[in-house]
């Protein structure tokens, strides 16, 4: 007669970077509900907005991700950009668009390096993580920062990129995309891998779109939203196709960020055949008033920044709504009839960063 | 740049589950929902988007009254009334997972129901 127990997972776990507690429910060795609990670097940031003027701001907004860290700055200016009346220089947008691929880069490639050390592949978590080192330069000698940049402010950007370390980024997108190419053959058609992976935590089309999935957990389930299709930064101005794969399994979750990889190296060598010369940043012409919501594709989906202001240079509220807190009710549905061994993997496969969802 | 067109509707809590039920018909996803404290009062802002055309509705509520809760509709929208729940101490009615304040695990109870510091007057945690 099978047996029910709860078995604690986490909030310390091999595969898990960063604390969040599952009670998964089993019955014998298959998980018949999954609940969520994190609270455990839980940081108030979105209070810390009362306490600090609003371009001060921006540097709590990019501390709320060790990891997507531009993007998350870049969201929040966004939204203040709109209460202040602010029109952002062009080339100052093309920059945004840059870094943020760069970002998403690294992003990517720091997850495919913890899946392939989840699922026990050393070497091909160390050649992620090369790969990676060479993404994190290109950073670093732009923006002076290797994970927290500090290079968007509100109005605009604080450095500019030389005509010179754009054509050596240009080249050296070359040699980042045959990396990637020999990198992501072993992601997409590794026997073990694919073992792995196909059929393991299958989200439907129906439920990603009804739970709120974003980014490549939705993506990978067929729902091809992809927020840089509104146009926002420069993406207005570039062309691209979002990766959509339909399995829903951790193999398509993975096989969207590894193709998606190229898609980013497609998008930078875009802007920087694009960029125009001009001025980097605009003056504020007044302190926020009124609220909006700023959207932006992270690398793991739809980021939401939420700012509401009175006419001070205090906001009232800053709401921060990040692609893995929506992302738990789909992880909920993954990990429902699965078995306790694959746990692990799927939790893995949304990328889940807590950090950003409890902020 | 583009930037979206945003409209936020407020409507009474009354109306919450059968607009919120209009939302789900057409099609659309829910995209966050969050609470701002504005002087005494809360707004519960429920944001939706379908083929990126966002949409916003907005309740005010005295922080006290018990709020319906849309998981019946939306069911993922369990982890923002938790949310809301743990940080702000908006009780919701009918949710389907109920953390019972266990979702978010703070030092202070319901740190966003009360912000202790705006602006320019001292910090009293300094």
């Amino acid at each position: 007669m099978p047996r029910r127990i709860v078995v604690p997972f986490g909030p310390q776990h091999p595969v898990l970077p960063e604390p969040i507690h599952l009670d998964l429910v089993l019955k014998d060795e298959h998980v018949e509900e999954a609940l969520p609990s994190i609270g455990y670097i839980h940081r108030g940031l979105e209070t810390l907005v009362t306490k600090r003027e609003y371009p001060e701001y921006v540097y709590i907004a990019e501390r709320t991700c060790g990891i997507c860290s531009f993007i998350h700055g870049m969201t929040y200016c966004q939204a203040v950009e709109k209460l202040v009346d602010c029109t952002v220089p062009e080339r100052a947008l093309f920059l945004r668009t840059i870094w943020s691929e760069y970002s998403r880069l690294h992003s990517h490639l720091l997850w495919l390096g913890l899946f392939a050390d989840a699922l026990g592949f050393e070497n091909l978590f160390m050649a992620s993580w090369r790969l990676r080192e060479s993404v994190l330069d290109v950073l670093e000698e732009t923006t002076g920062g290797r994970v927290i940049q500090g290079s968007c402010k509100v109005g605009g950007v604080r450095k500019d990129i030389s005509g010179e370390t754009l054509e050596r980024m240009r080249k050296g997108l070359d040699i980042i995309e045959r990396d990637a190419g020999e990198i992501a053959d072993v992601f997409l058609r590794d026997d073990s891998i694919v073992s792995r992976t196909r059929g393991i935590g299958v989200l439907s089309r129906e439920d990603a779109y009804a739970l709120g999935a974003v980014g490549p957990t939705a993506r990978a389930s067929g729902v091809g939203i992809d927020l840089r299709k509104t146009g926002y930064a420069a993406y207005d101005k570039l062309s691209f196709s979002p990766v959509v794969e339909t399995a829903g399994d951790c193999h398509a979750r993975c096989a969207v960020r590894v193709k998606e990889l190229f898609t980013s190296i497609d998008l930078i060598r875009q802007a920087i055949a694009k960029i125009p010369d001009g001025p980097i940043e605009e003056k504020p012409k007044k302190n926020p008033e009124g609220d909006y919501f700023a959207r932006s594709e992270q690398p793991r989906g739809e980021l939401v920044h939420y700012v509401k202001g009175d006419g001070s240079r205090h906001l009232v509220r800053s709401r921060i709504r990040t692609p893995t807190l929506t992302n738990l009710p789909s992880l909920v549905r993954m990990l429902k009839g699965c078995n306790l061994a694959d746990v692990p993997v799927i939790v893995l496969s949304i990328d889940p960063c807590i950090g950003c969802a409890e902020r | 740049m583009t930037q979206e067109d945003q409209q936020t509707t407020i409507i009474e809590p009354l109306h919450l589950l059968g607009k919120v039920e209009e939302f789900r018909k057409k099609g659309c996803r829910l995209v966050q929902m969050h609470c701002t404290k504005v002087g005494d009062t809360f707004e519960i802002n429920y944001s939706f988007d379908i083929n990126y055309e966002f949409s916003n509705i907005r309740i005010i509520t005295d922080g006290k009254t018990e709020i319906p809760s849309i998981s019946g509709i939306y069911w993922g929208a369990f982890i923002y009334e938790n949310e809301m729940h743990d940080l702000f101490g908006i009780r919701f009615a009918g949710m389907n997972i109920d953390f019972s304040g266990n979702l978010i695990r703070t030092a202070k109870k319901n740190p966003f129901a009360d912000p202790s510091f705006r602006g320019e007057k001292p910090c009293p945690d300094a």
